[in-house]
């Protein structure tokens, strides 16, 4: 049991100097007063210089939180959260000039270039391939309720694709907006989707435009940094008629003592024959061993195959946040259309998280897919929960979904709550779980060939989780790896 | 989003209440027995009949097939005695000792109570409950095996009819027992049973179970059993579901097993407008074994619901889930599976598969199977698959000469063979393999 | 001159069972020893305490390479060390290709010992030149590290990495097991090839055939934990021909 034994002692001594993102930037903040009341919702409006319907759809939103409750049946477990004792928004004093980084403050620069996030667009000639053969990846970097910078926007401008915050959109290309937001997850839609209809401050807007293929990986880069704030960011991607997008998302905040709540939307509309890939990295800042501090995640996540042979691909390598609570889900309405969900779920210390999809199958012939891997360790507790349904004029609808847990030592949880719904006769659903653990034999066997045991354990977790690893873009995938390595410094080995 | 708020009662819920204020007190029962009643009735009446707004009855909604209580049964006349004559026929080959129920009511002058097998003693629930069975009552008020259901709640409160069998320490009982529920009422009724079953350590047994109809088409039946498994103690248990078109029928059973002792279960329904099957199985010893398998035949509206809830709670146990349905017409198979491994019960071994196979445009089947788990060192899994008969199979059948409906009976039977095949008896296997074809052949009819 | 193996009154024993009961065992440079015993009699425990297995309580004795002990080693350390085992049942490991578990081991061996890493190259032309010697498909490489493997392809596996990290001493548990007799040429063509005068190898085995193809320079005989006679090849031969039943009495 040596092995184990180790990394269960590397559990229990999971430092929070283990997240290397943890740092604060000081800089001077202009924050609407505490709590949350129909002021603040205008406020925030007010601020972004809002169209009135904006406004209005907000308050609505806000009118029908107040009657709402926090869902409870998620398998997880906090103390509650007062909304009155919250930022709703909070925003860098100097406001930079959009697209022009030597009006932000250096700070940010700072803080960005130690999170590793290119903002200085590379400088070269129109092609994908940047001046040092990387791929070029256009960032909108977020910082707490507002856009910082959004890199490209020339580059793509001419391509027809729009990318930028859609504060900004909301101004610039108001119908766009009008016709697409709250149409995937609307204002009604849960507790935390209302809460985040009335507040949002910011977020990422992308429209490619029929039959374009974006010229480059579209990223966000959130980042909290204020105390006692919530982040509320909303983001809406809409692929027309043949268009392709990929789009990347990452996520650091300071350590704090204090839980900090995030609550954002995502949505996601595909034509016909379009595709979004929608790839995140999350790595909120998860508490400290006890479970102190941490973001509380409870994020709406939904695409809409809109279309005919539209396609829409969520991956996520979920590492961070004292709390999880996301389904990144895709309606298939269109026929022909796919939905996929590839999901590594990493839990250690006292992390909790309730994730997984659901497949909403109702065009004819579609087809999903869903592989999940978690893996548990510490004293955390990782759930799948996921729906995969099809509708009676689904006909020939497919689904094949795999969720495999993992669980490193023994004070963790893993569980695998899946509901599968068929409706008619031609639906073809396929459902297989697992759960083990890291075999002794294997460890035993890889380190015989070499390996550390920390190398041995952290070999058979790429192993475990390769199957998602390959979903994400090249760079991503390279990211995400080291991402989970130190997560396992921590936690596994 | 959850609504919590306490829902309105419904008819039902009021003629249960009225029926419990009524008669109450005149069911069986020592002084314990009748507070244990109290209790569950309580527990009850606090949320009334589970709707889908709980979890556990999300894809059977009680209220909804349940929108009227049906006065309690009558005990049986003579009319209703006569009829029972012709019930449990399936499994008379096996020539099992036979208790016969009458409308819920046990009558011992039509059940098989000579020469008891050594080590074997049947006692009336109703005798035991009156005299307060110190076994009985202990079984009664636990209610973690049942994990605080509500139907069950309903049973406790009610139940009248049932034996308790017992099968004393190493005793091997030959002889299958066969309880023999015949619903012959002329009017509609709601009949609770309930039995239980303890064998000590080593023990033996094969019980049977058959629910069949010789009366009205309608009726209600919430039939409960508790079982015991003392050490290295093996039960067979096989119940057949062969309720009329019109009848709701819930059953639950709740099983506790010691080391080393195996359970095996198996549920052929292809009767019952909605039939629920829960089981509440918990792995109390170590290297207890335990194989739980269904099949569901069902068409029209039919509507048959597989819950279980499979709690290791000790190392080394070893479980296996295997349940398949086929639907046709607007038929819909519900399974609910859920493996729960506490954090001592290390090693365990757990496997849940279910299956559907669909006949119809408009058939339907949910499924959660469910894992929870909380020891690190155990190999857990469970797969669910669903869709329609494969039609390249049916055309390679077809195409050497085997008629479109004998070619899906073939496919439909291999496909439920899977499941009557584990049995072990093979006087049970050859029973269940002929009402699978009688079913079969109706259907070509 | 010191051998390049020594084993001491090495005692071993699982969960309390006592297994090894003092094993002695010198294995000059270069040279092959056979051990040869009846089921049961420990041989394999044998090599998984020399390789520190995890499970195994050392009680007594010493093992030391190249005179210094290596019991208060880790398994990872032994083996940069200079010590393989070629498993009888080598692991599947899902999901994590042979190139990069071949690239992972070779390099964290390296790094160990002081060594420069490898570049990947490097290590490609190296796995390449092996693989081809044992008629290993290149398409093996990007499989999963043994899974699918039938069990030919699993020894010629072992083979190939036992080639790559070319260790000091060489210790092949049962690795005719399950080998058909064109596979197990294949994979004793590899061992002989790696055969020099500076490794060593100990090739435990139940049967004599092995012995045919890897011709070692001693014999031993292992029953219950211990060593109970020593010879040359020819005992190999007398053990086919008599079997192990003189000396399961002899140490009983």
């Amino acid at each position: 049991m040596a092995a184990v034994q180790e990394t269960v002692d590397h559990v229990r001594r999971i430092d929070v100097e283990q997240y290397k993102y943890g740092f604060e930037t000081k800089i001077e903040s202009e924050k609407a007063p505490k709590g949350l009341s129909e002021d603040i919702v205008r406020y925030i409006s007010a601020k972004k210089e809002e169209p009135e319907w904006m406004l209005e759809w907000r308050l609505e939103a806000y009118r029908r939180w107040l009657n709402m409750r926090e869902p409870n049946w998620a398998r997880v477990d906090y103390p509650p959260i007062d909304y009155q004792d919250l930022y709703y928004y909070s925003a860098p004093k100097k406001r930079p000039t959009l697209n022009s980084l030597d009006e932000v403050d250096p700070e940010i620069l700072k803080t960005y270039e130690k999170l590793g996030i290119p903002l200085q667009e590379q400088e070269v000639l129109a092609g994908v391939v940047g001046a040092d053969g990387r791929p070029k990846v256009a960032v909108d970097a977020v910082f707490d309720s507002v856009s910082i910078a959004t890199t490209y926007k020339e580059e793509l401008a001419k391509a027809g694709v729009i990318f930028m915050p859609i504060s900004e959109a909301l101004r610039e290309y108001p119908d766009l907006v009008r016709k697409y937001l709250g149409s995937v997850v609307p204002s009604t839609d849960n507790f935390f989707a209302t809460l985040n209809s009335a507040v949002f401050s910011d977020g990422s807007f992308v429209y490619v435009p029929e039959g374009v293929r974006c010229p480059m990986e579209l990223s966000t880069y959130f980042r909290i940094n204020e105390e006692k704030t919530g982040q509320f960011e909303r983001t809406l991607i809409i692929a027309d008629k043949g268009a392709y997008v990929s789009y990347l998302e990452g996520c650091t905040a300071p350590k704090r003592d204090e839980n900090q709540l995030h609550a954002a939307v995502v949505e996601l509309v595909a034509l016909d024959d379009a595709e979004i890939k929608y790839s995140t990295v999350q790595n909120w800042y998860p508490g400290d061993a006890d479970g102190k501090g941490g973001i509380y995640n409870f994020v709406t996540k939904r695409g809409d195959c809109r279309g005919a042979n539209a396609k829409i691909a969520w991956t996520q390598v979920e590492t961070g946040s004292a709390i999880t609570w996301k389904y990144p889900s895709c309606i298939l309405r269109g026929d022909n259309s796919s939905g996929e969900f590839y999901s590594i779920a990493i839990s250690s210390g006292r992390q909790q998280v309730d994730s997984g999809t659901k497949m909403i199958h109702l065009g004819k012939n579609t087809t999903s897919r869903i592989i999940s891997k978690g893996i548990s360790a510490g004293r955390s507790e990782n759930t799948y929960r996921g729906l995969v349904s099809a509708h009676q004029k689904a006909t020939g609808a497919r689904n094949f979904t795999n969720c495999d847990s993992l669980l490193i030592g023994e004070e963790c949880g893993a569980h695998t709550v899946p509901y599968i719904e068929a409706r008619n006769a031609s639906t073809q659903f396929e459902h297989e779980a697992t759960t083990s653990k890291i075999s002794e034999e294997m460890l035993f066997y890889c380190m015989q060939r070499g390996l550390s045991s920390e190398e041995a354990v952290a070999l058979v977790v790429n192993g475990f989780v390769s199957d998602v690893l390959q979903q994400l873009p090249m760079e991503f995938a390279v990211e995400a790896q080291k991402l989970i390595s130190i997560s396992l410094e921590g936690s596994v080995g | 989003m959850n609504m919590e708020a306490r829902p309105v009662r419904t008819a039902a819920d009021e003629a249960f209440i009225k029926a419990f204020a009524e008669v109450g007190a005149d069911l069986p029962g020592s002084a314990n027995v009748k507070a244990q009643r109290a209790a569950a009735f309580g527990r009850f009446e606090a949320c009334g009949l589970p709707t889908r707004r709980v979890e556990q009855w999300k894809y059977t909604d009680l209220r909804q097939f349940l929108r009227e209580a049906r006065p309690l049964a009558a005990p049986p006349g003579a009319v209703e005695r006569q009829r029972a004559n012709d019930a449990g026929r399936a499994f008379a080959a096996i020539k099992p000792r036979r208790l016969v129920f009458v409308d819920g009511t046990f009558v011992a002058e039509q059940s098989d109570l000579t020469k008891l097998d050594d080590g074997l003693t049947i006692t009336s629930l109703a005798d035991a409950l009156a005299a307060g069975d110190a076994e009985v009552v202990k079984r009664i008020s636990d209610s973690n095996v049942s994990q605080g259901d509500i139907a069950y709640a309903l049973n406790t409160a009610f139940m009248a009819g049932g034996v308790v069998i017992a099968v004393e320490a190493g005793k091997h009982i030959a002889r299958p027992i066969h309880l023999v529920f015949a619903n012959c009422a002329e009017k509609p009724a709601s009949i609770f049973v309930r039995s239980q079953v303890s064998l000590g350590a080593g023990a033996r047994l094969t019980l049977l179970e058959s629910h069949e109809a010789f009366g009205a088409e309608e009726y209600h039946v919430n039939s409960a059993i508790n079982v015991d498994l003392g050490e290295d103690a093996e039960l067979d248990h096989v119940k057949l579901g062969s309720d009329a078109a019109a009848a709701i029928h819930v059953s639950t059973t709740g099983a506790v097993l010691a080391a080393g002792a195996r359970l095996r279960d198996f549920a052929l329904t292809s009767g019952g407008a909605m039939v629920r099957n829960q089981l509440f199985v918990t792995c109390n010893g170590t290297g207890a074994i335990v194989d739980l398998r269904g099949a569901n035949l069902l068409k029209n509206r039919q509507h048959a619901d597989t819950t279980l809830v499979l709690d290791h709670a000790s190392p080394g146990c070893q479980s296996r889930e295997l349940y398949k349905s086929v639907l046709d017409d607007t038929a819909r198979a519900v399974f609910q599976g859920k493996i729960m491994v506490r954090r001592k019960a290390q090693k365990t071994d757990a496997r849940m598969m279910s299956q559907a196979l669909l006949l119809s445009e408009t058939a339907e089947t949910d499924n959660k199977p469910e894992l929870e788990i909380f020891a690190d060192d155990v190999q857990c899994g469970h797969g669910t698959t669903c869709g329609a008969l494969d039609e390249k199979m049916k055309f390679y059948l077809m195409a050497r000469g085997i008629p479109a409906d004998e070619a899906e009976a073939l496919l439909i039977k291999a496909f439920l063979g899977e499941v009557i095949d584990g049995i072990s008896s093979e006087g049970v296997r050859v029973a269940l393999s002929a009402i699978v074809d009688a079913t079969m052949d109706a259907r070509g009819h | 001159m010191t051998p390049l193996l020594q084993i001491k009154n090495l005692q071993a024993e699982i969960a309390g069972k006592k297994i090894l009961h003092g094993v002695n065992l010198d294995i000059g440079k270069g040279e092959v020893h056979a051990i040869m015993g009846p089921n049961g009699s420990g041989k394999s425990t044998l090599s998984y305490v020399l390789a520190g297995k995890p499970d195994y309580d050392v009680t007594g004795g010493e093992v030391l390479l190249d005179g210094a002990n290596i019991l208060d080693m880790a398994a990872d350390e032994r083996a940069a060390a200079g010590l393989f085992l070629a498993f009888q049942y080598p692991l599947e490991i899902p999901g994590v290709t042979t190139m990069t578990f071949l690239r992972a081991a070779l390099n964290a061996q390296r790094k160990k010992r002081g060594e420069p890493e490898l570049s990947s190259p490097e290590i490609l032309r190296r796995v390449r030149t092996e693989a081809e010697k044992l008629g290993i498909d290149p398409e093996m490489l990007r499989r999963p590290v043994n899974v699918g493997f039938s069990g030919g392809e699993k020894k010629r596996a072992e083979t190939l990495q036992m080639s790559l990290l070319e260790p000091r001493v060489c210790v092949l548990d049962e690795t005719d097991s399950g080998l058909d007799i064109d596979a197990l040429k294949v994979v004793a063509d590899g061992v002989n090839r790696l055969r020099s005068p500076d490794r060593s190898m100990i090739v435990i085995t139940h049967y004599q055939r092995l012995l045919d193809y890897i011709v070692p320079d001693v014999v031993h005989v292992f029953s219950k934990g211990h060593i109970v006679r020593t010879g040359g090849k020819e005992l190999a031969l007398e053990l086919e021909a008599n079997g192990y039943a003189e000396y399961v009495e002899e140490a009983a």
